[in-house]
């Protein structure tokens, strides 16, 4: 099993690796933006009780853009492999077994959402926040990038199009960028809004990111709900996988 | 070696393929032969595990293909008609993975990559991205692919599809090879020359059914050897006879310019089904 994790990771590797350079310069451009907008631009003037904007927005920054880099880095992919490629049929032809594709794929999903995530940290600490980086830290990230990268294996494999891959993007992801405690903190939300937001995986990342950087403590409870979730979409893609014969 | 039975796939009400019945044997290069729509890739689909069967039973090498999918993985090679390699690799990262994927040793790999290479006259561009390769190239790509596991089936789907007669004569070389070397083939074609030229026996079908099994020119001899054609009231005419003689005596009756010849698959279908396998308004032009 675990050769065939490593076979599938290894062709990502591949790939990545041939555009490793322009992969990691492109990385660079949102988070400068948004370190420039909501750190300098609009932080600025966004009073805090304690230490400053820029502090609080990057980890949800940081739990954002892995959720993007991860989900992207596999979903399209595999749904164009799929439908259009045709190059899925090369795994499902081969002795392999759905888990370790699934958990290949993850493992790639995480690695793009770590390298993009390295750069945010880079450049935020040239924007002088103060990040805490600790075990935990590390811990929740690599949580985040493997359920956005399984929600990408599972949206990809549900999607019967490219067309239909976008309006998840559109309707789930989205979304989540705006509410799940990226720029602002759900308990200021309605109750009931709050309550739903806070379920969502990204809000617990950010939760978590937050935490672990500005206390170094461990954050337990969104470290707990973030692995049900991650065991959840693993599951899901695997049987998906497994009945994948048309 | 491979054993199919009472084999239905229907997709809503419509059946793509219908109570078929039939056997492939050890060594054999078996063709499936029919129009465009008429169940043949559904069939290797089926027999490859993409697409399962509403009713029947397939076994392959006396392994049934319900409950022996990863055993039988390693047993079949498959170049489907569609081209599925990955264009992000080069040909020799294509079959890389592939190696990697069917469990092949590390010290084994580039050897027998390098010889399946040579086999498809591709060792020039092996480090080549697959997406500047042509159609032919990409094609031969494809069966040195499937051959990399040394498969004891291959199964061929429309492998001559869109390629120029040059590159589809390169390739049925390959396939006459593999076969003189002891692997069981199993092609689709709508091409009645591939059929012939290549199949020690060939299924015909029509609609998803199975209308006529045999060698090719075992079929050809159910309808007569031989053939007259010849015009009547701007109407092409013909008729079958045993030997050339009996037709040879047939035109010496005849006022009308006629032609003899000896008849091929695409009579035995045409005399079956009353169609051609290529229909002329298959084409949008």
């Amino acid at each position: 099993m675990i050769r065939h994790i490593r076979t599938v990771f290894w062709r990502d590797w591949i790939v990545l690796k041939r555009r490793l350079t322009r992969y990691i310069l492109s990385r660079t451009v949102s988070p400068i933006l948004y370190l420039i907008a909501f750190g300098w631009g609009i932080g600025r003037a966004i009073p805090m009780k304690q230490g400053n904007y820029l502090d609080f927005i990057v980890p949800g920054i940081i739990a954002l853009n892995s959720m993007i880099i991860s989900f992207n880095a596999v979903g399209p992919p595999l749904n164009m492999s799929r439908i259009y490629h045709k190059t899925l049929e090369e795994y499902l032809l081969a002795p392999i077994s759905a888990s370790s594709y699934i958990i290949g794929k993850i493992l790639s999903g995480v690695l793009r959402g770590l390298i993009s995530s390295v750069v945010i940290i880079i450049l935020s600490l040239l924007f002088g926040t103060h990040l805490q980086m600790n075990i935990w830290f590390i811990l929740a990230l690599v949580l985040n990038c493997a359920i956005f990268s399984a929600l990408g294996i599972v949206a990809a494999l549900y999607m019967n199009s490219h067309e239909d891959m976008s309006n998840f993007n559109t309707y789930v992801l989205t979304p989540m960028s705006f509410l799940c405690a990226t720029f602002f903190l759900p308990s200021q939300l309605p109750f009931i809004m709050q309550k739903v937001i806070e379920i969502l995986p990204l809000t617990q990342a950010s939760y978590a990111l937050r935490q672990s950087s500005l206390t170094g403590e461990l954050p337990g409870t969104a470290i707990i709900i973030m692995l049900v979730y991650l065991v959840v979409l693993i599951c899901i893609g695997i049987n998906k996988m497994n009945r994948l014969q048309e | 070696m491979i054993t199919v039975a009472n084999l239905t796939k229907k997709f809503g009400d419509r059946a793509a393929l219908d109570d078929l019945t039939l056997t492939v044997n050890c060594g054999e290069i078996f063709g499936l032969l029919g129009p465009n729509g008429a169940g043949k890739t559904t069939i290797i689909r089926m027999l490859t595990m993409l697409t399962k069967p509403t009713a029947g039973t397939i076994s392959i090498n006396q392994l049934s293909l319900n409950s022996n999918q990863q055993i039988i993985k390693e047993l079949i090679g498959i170049v489907p008609q569609h081209f599925n390699l990955d264009i992000e690799l080069s040909a020799r990262e294509n079959l890389e993975l592939h190696c990697r994927l069917h469990n092949i040793k590390a010290k084994e790999r580039n050897d027998r990559i390098e010889k399946l290479l040579t086999f498809v006259d591709l060792l020039d561009r092996a480090n080549d991205m697959v997406q500047t390769f042509s159609g032919g190239m990409k094609r031969r790509l494809m069966i040195a692919r499937a051959l990399l596991h040394r498969p004891k089936v291959l199964f061929l789907d429309e492998p001559t599809v869109g390629l120029d007669p040059q590159v589809r004569r390169k390739i049925w070389e390959l396939v006459r090879r593999l076969s003189t070397e002891g692997m069981t083939i199993f092609l689709t074609t709508h091409y009645i020359e591939e059929a012939e030229a290549l199949c020690h026996r060939v299924a015909i079908l029509d609609k998803g059914k199975l209308i006529a099994l045999n060698t090719p020119r075992a079929l050809c001899h159910g309808i007569g050897e031989y053939v007259v054609e010849w015009e009547e009231n701007e109407e092409i005419r013909y008729r079958f006879f045993p030997d050339r003689t009996q037709a040879g005596a047939f035109c010496a009756s005849l006022a009308a310019a006629v032609t003899i010849r000896r008849s091929n698959l695409e009579d035995v279908f045409v005399e079956i089904t009353g169609r051609k396998v290529v229909e002329k308004n298959d084409s949008p032009y």
